[in-house]
């Protein structure tokens, strides 16, 4: 008993501080990445200088980020004079928090039995027996679900701000946020629903582990080369969840100020940012789990590689859990370089343009794919049976 | 029934976008592959100790697109002990159509051959027209432009855009291959 809650207590700091972590850098990436994509140089001027010396560390910029963390937190928290106490206090948490606890359900590494992983340190391996855990905050079996009833509670976030502002430009950021994000969540929706027949759960741990098999002798199992279109469709729809370019319609700056934070400053508007830097690492880290064969590498299991043609490498614990820890990150920062590639790549959408294409485009491609996975699914159990 | 005329006007370069562009997500994919094509190749450059931006790093890097006959800065030159070759005789700061050179002229008893020597020499930026006149009326060949700009960037603002003595002294005879000192004997 003990011994469990120590060990989910430090997945849930783990997991808090590397979120806030990757957050921060990615405030950092982005716009060095930008910068980079544009023959820029980017931010390279703030810089760490060490206690009575003269070395300054630069790094490339890195400190831009916690300089303008700090920034925010110093700024004077204004207020408008008319608004909504409750509804304006509230609303930047209900934009944060959804984000961050999607998280908890997302597995970042496979099985850890802590006797053997910390079998060098003295009597812990006594204490802790033979348990084991799925690394992940909260081991569900309903994984998924959770993941969409929190994306459902994020509207509220932004509708609630703008409506308690008291400011048009807010209220319509707002309206435009809570249409636009009912509209993706639901191509979101129907292109994961392919995938849960095709895997036949909607535990993550299950998903991964499903992906470290083979199609056709070689091609590892990974959810993109077996469902590629709703692959695609998952993209973009969280793209426009995230209400980032070319999804940018809710906070689109030359129309509506900032839209629905528009009267929101220091910390409080810091909050909205930094729930939107989360979220890019949340989508990438859905994608990873979903389609990119979670924190395993080709052909990787909890035992080691299992390669085709039969070759098996058993690897120790302690490394496949290093190594698992190492990949899952690795791929989410891919996929947070290929996310902020798109937004720096593409104009945004006029707003009927937006809506057009989520409700005439994606939705019945989702809904054609859904059909012909199916259609497949059946036909192959079918042979099977 | 009324006819419907299609009022919108029609542009000679109006653009024709095929199937292939309408389905949008194919161009897409060409343009991620533009700009990550950039992306990479600046990245490749920046890892290869090389540099993937056009920016020049400011106020740290000279512009490497100066002209050759850019004269964007003065110096003071120096006799070989290192002290200014100029006599403080002021007729730079006189002909100055901008009124930016202020002299104060010292004594030096040491020295019988240039007893005159400034004491302060300043130039302010902030009006200097770079006419080049005081390197033209100069008699002793003693204030010259070279082809830096002068590094006038400073964290504080009560610094102004003056330049004096000490900065206009930096200048190294040996770095100008083109008029060295002493002058090489010309032709008499």
């Amino acid at each position: 008993m003990m011994q469990d809650l120590v060990v989910h207590g430090v997945f849930i700091v783990y997991a808090v501080l590397m979120l806030m972590t990757v957050g921060l850098v990615l405030t950092w990436v982005e716009r060095k990445q930008a910068a980079i994509m544009s023959d820029r140089i980017g931010a390279n001027r703030a810089y760490l200088r060490i206690p009575f010396t003269q070395v300054k560390l630069i790094w490339w910029g890195l400190f831009h980020g916690l300089a303008d963390g700090l920034k925010m937190l110093l700024k004077e928290d204004w207020r408008p004079n008319s608004y909504d106490r409750m509804a304006y206090a509230v609303a930047p948490w209900f934009a944060f928090v959804p984000v961050m606890a999607v998280f908890a359900v997302i597995p970042f590494g496979g099985e850890l039995v802590p006797g053997t992983f910390f079998g060098w340190f003295e009597g812990t391996s006594e204490w802790f027996g033979d348990r084991s855990y799925a690394m992940q905050v909260a081991p569900l079996d309903a994984g998924l679900l959770i993941v969409f009833a929190l994306g459902g509670i994020a509207v509220i976030g932004a509708m609630l701000a703008g409506w308690s502002s008291n400011n048009k430009f807010s209220l319509l950021g707002a309206v435009r946020a809570g249409s636009q994000m009912i509209s993706y969540e639901l191509v979101i929706g129907l292109t994961i629903v392919g995938l849960i027949l095709i895997y036949g759960t909607v535990n993550l741990v299950s998903i991964v582990e499903q992906q470290s098999g083979v199609l056709f002798g070689f091609i590892p199992a990974w959810g993109i080369f077996l469902q590629p279109f709703a692959a695609i469709l998952f993209l973009v729809a969280a793209q426009a969840e995230n209400q980032r370019i070319p999804f940018d319609l809710p906070e689109a700056e030359s129309e509506l100020i900032a839209g629905y934070f528009t009267e929101y400053s220091a910390m409080k508007m810091g909050l909205f940012m930094f729930a939107e830097f989360i979220h890019i690492a949340i989508i990438a880290a859905l994608f990873t789990t979903l389609f990119l064969g979670g924190y395993n590498l080709p052909y990787m299991t909890d035992a080691g590689f299992l390669l085709p043609g039969g070759f098996e490498i058993a690897l120790p614990h302690v490394l496949v859990v290093l190594l698992q820890i190492t990949v899952f990150w690795v791929k989410v920062f891919l996929m947070c370089g290929f996310l902020i590639l798109v937004r720096w790549s593409l104009p945004r959408f006029r707003y009927d343009q937006l809506l057009s294409f989520a409700w005439r485009f994606l939705l019945p491609l989702a809904l054609i794919n859904l059909a012909i996975t199916a259609v497949a699914v059946w036909a192959i159990q079918g042979i099977g049976a | 029934m009324k006819k419907v005329i299609d009022r919108r006007r029609k542009y000679w370069n109006e653009p024709t976008l095929g199937w292939w562009e309408r389905f949008y997500l194919f161009e897409v994919l060409r343009g991620f592959s533009i700009t990550g094509g950039v992306f990479l190749r600046n990245m490749k450059r920046w890892i290869t100790g090389g540099k993937g931006a056009l920016t020049a790093y400011y106020p740290e890097e000279i512009r490497a697109d100066y002209a050759a006959h850019n004269r964007g800065k003065h110096v003071l030159t120096q006799r070989p002990d290192g002290r200014p070759q100029c006599i403080a005789c002021n007729l730079c700061a006189t002909v100055c159509p901008a009124r930016v050179i202020e002299i104060e002229a010292g004594f030096d008893p040491d020295d019988p051959a240039h007893p005159k020597y400034p004491k302060r020499f300043e130039i302010d930026y902030s009006r200097c027209i770079f006419c080049g006149f005081c390197v033209e009326v100069c008699p002793e060949d003693a204030i010259r432009m070279v082809r830096q700009v002068p590094g006038l960037p400073v964290p504080d603002r009560d610094h102004g855009m003056w330049l004096g003595r000490e900065e206009l002294l930096t200048w190294q005879p040996a770095r100008d291959p083109a008029k060295p000192y002493p002058p090489k004997e010309g032709p008499k």
